[in-house]
């Protein structure tokens, strides 16, 4: 049946009950405008890292340790050019920038951060499906699941990581297994309450075998969820990461991140605060902002799950 | 009433044991023998042999498991193999520091955070709310170290209140093991704060538009005991379900807290037993956190029928 052969008040209420368009309601929402820059802004800023005005953030320089932010000194490159350089962020008790450190800080951090989402979100998928559809696997799958969540987050990754030399796939490997529970939970659910659906139910009545049904039918109800639930595992995994780091137990401190450079500045805290705070507010900030696209993003792409929080 | 708590505590083994099982495993998994270990670098092969059969290690891995629960259901949680001390004795000695801390943060957040979202509902979309609701995006944003620095510098550099770290045994003096544990527990209530105000101000906010509030209302009774007797008295159950899952994010709090405040409690014994991969340590306090977590939200889970009336087992 055409539209036209509609009675005329309902083709006229047609496009009226059509939703606006997704990515227009992302657009509007403020808490995802504003999250997204400032994610955006921390990405570019890894990623342009070395033309941001920093010098190797490795190189160590014992006679301009512990230097005040601003402090100056005069660089000479390979061809025997001169030039001032200023020590914004100031230097650490090794004498490296800890602008430099700042900035190339954001590439470990953002990298672990998607990394361990986008692991977490896959296992968990993964488990969660065969979980929530299989019934004779679900109360094994369930019980150790319960078990792993029974272990406060940080102490379960402490334990991950001593049973290994530290490193930066120890360190995500250890993020990553506290949070998989949390996601099984969630797309378990999803599968429990999809498979009454009498869609699904027609799917099962015409023969669809069960591997199509679930890829088909159930995984793309997990997508919203899952997306909104991976931005808040970014962001926990950021800062689970600066934990470790700064507790000297995760990955190792040469390289910079933001949990390293204030496990760094902890022993001189008292006279040179700075190597905690900038790192610090970086930190914050990174993390705020994620949060901030999380709860957006759960607003508008998931709003029955916004309700229940 | 008690049916059911036997009930509920009798459901609380299978996860322990599940825990049990996991922890068990870790250590069986490190690249090390603890046999080698604990017998130390001038030992011998059949030194090694002697205190592996004594640790019952050549024995097959079910047989140790069942040993090791044996074991550490009479308290024996083994010896440790950095302090060379009994891990039960350990511990026991850390626990003093790390519970003050965990009571006075607890407390302190309820008493803090309860109110402001009772307030935060009651005025919803002022700008209390408006605080309220931004305090908590940034309370769980801001790690927890960066606040403990934030405030030792205020407090106790610049302004020279309070000390800068350390701790005091409560055998001490009540003064002095106060005072060291005011910033502590301010920096690990900011998360508790933060979980719990938001609760309060959604489950206030639920409970608002309900008819027996405007009955009361109707009747006379003034705004502060509508919002107190019947607001918050029927919004309490969530609140004090989000305090039993706050504990994981006290548990992990504490950990860092201690180490930024140098307080020698569990939480600083376990960073100090993960650099020094000492095994039995680290078991024992993932156990005991672990069973901790687990029977505080048992005990929350009891108090439902405190708080609702309607809830009956």
């Amino acid at each position: 049946m055409s539209i036209e052969a509609l009675p005329a008040e309902v083709a006229e209420l047609a496009p009226a009950t059509r939703r606006p368009g997704m990515a227009r309601m992302l657009v509007r929402n403020p808490s995802v405008v504003i999250g997204a820059t400032i994610v955006a802004f921390l990405a570019l800023m890894g990623l342009l890292a070395p033309m941001l005005g920093t010098i190797s953030p490795s190189e160590i320089n014992p006679v301009f340790r512990n230097k005040k932010p601003g402090a100056e000194r005069t660089i000479r490159a390979d061809d025997g050019k001169e030039m001032q350089f200023v020590h914004r962020f100031g230097t650490d008790s090794l004498g490296r920038d800890v602008y430099s450190r700042v900035v190339y800080g954001a590439r470990v951090s953002l990298i672990i951060g998607v990394t361990v989402a986008a692991i977490s979100v896959a296992v968990g998928l993964a488990i969660g499906l065969v979980a929530g559809y299989i019934r004779w696997l679900d109360g094994i799958v369930m019980r150790f699941m319960d078990g792993l969540m029974a272990i406060p987050a940080i102490l379960l990754a402490m334990g991950v990581v001593s049973l290994s030399r530290a490193g930066v796939v120890a360190v995500v490997i250890a993020i990553v297994i506290p949070e998989i529970p949390r996601v099984v939970r969630l797309v378990r659910s999803i599968v429990l309450s999809i498979r009454e659906e009498p869609y699904v139910e027609a799917a099962i009545t015409v023969g669809t075998p069960t591997p199509t049904l679930l890829v088909r039918h159930v995984l793309p109800n997990t997508l919203a969820p899952l997306i909104v639930q991976g931005t808040f595992i970014c962001g926990s995994a950021i800062l689970i990461e600066a934990v470790l780091s700064f507790l000297g137990i995760g990955i190792p401190p040469e390289t910079p991140t933001w949990g390293n450079i204030m496990a760094e500045g902890r022993s001189l805290f008292r006279i040179f605060p700075h190597n905690i705070f900038y790192p610090g507010v970086f930190l914050a900030f990174a993390v705020l902002a994620i949060n901030m696209l999380g709860d957006g993003l759960r607003d508008t792409l998931d709003p029955r799950f916004a309700k229940r929080v | 009433m008690l049916a059911y708590v036997m009930r509920r505590l009798a459901a609380t083994i299978p996860v322990m044991l599940i825990v049990a099982v996991l922890v068990f495993l870790m250590l069986r998994l490190t690249p090390s023998d603890p046999a080698a270990i604990i017998a130390g670098d001038n030992a011998n092969s059949e030194q090694v042999a002697e205190i592996r059969k004594r640790l019952g290690l050549d024995q097959p891995i079910h047989t140790q498991f069942v040993i090791w629960m044996g074991k550490t259901l009479q308290g024996d949680l083994g010896e440790s193999f950095f302090f060379k001390k009994q891990v039960t004795e350990l511990i026991l000695d850390r626990l003093e520091p790390t519970v003050s801390l965990a009571v006075f943060t607890i407390l302190l957040a309820v008493m803090v955070a309860v109110p402001l979202g009772v307030l935060a509902a009651y005025r919803q979309g002022g700008w209390l709310d408006r605080i309220v609701m931004g305090f908590s995006v940034l309370g769980f944003s801001v790690p927890v170290f960066v606040i403990g620095y934030m405030l030792i510098y205020v407090f106790a550099i610049q302004l020279n209140w309070l000390p800068v770290q350390g701790y005091q045994r409560l055998g001490q003096g009540v003064g002095g093991w106060l005072q060291r544990l005011i910033l502590p527990s301010l920096t690990l209530s900011v998360v508790l704060i933060a979980l719990i105000a938001r609760i309060t101000r959604t489950s206030v906010l639920e409970v608002m538009n309900e008819d027996y509030i405007r009955t009361a209302r109707a009747k006379g009774q003034t705004e502060g005991r509508v919002l107190i007797r019947h607001a918050l008295a029927n919004a309490a159950v969530p609140i004090v379900t989000v305090i039993g899952l706050g504990v994981a994010a006290l548990i992990g709090g504490v950990v860092v807290t201690e180490s930024v405040y140098t307080i020698p409690g569990l939480g600083r014994l376990t960073v100090d037993a993960v650099l020094a991969r000492d095994y039995p340590t680290i078991q024992a306090v993932i156990l005991l956190f672990s069973l901790a977590y687990v029977l505080i939200n048992l005990i929350v889970d009891i108090t439902y029928t405190f708080f609702d009336p309607r809830i009956r087992y």
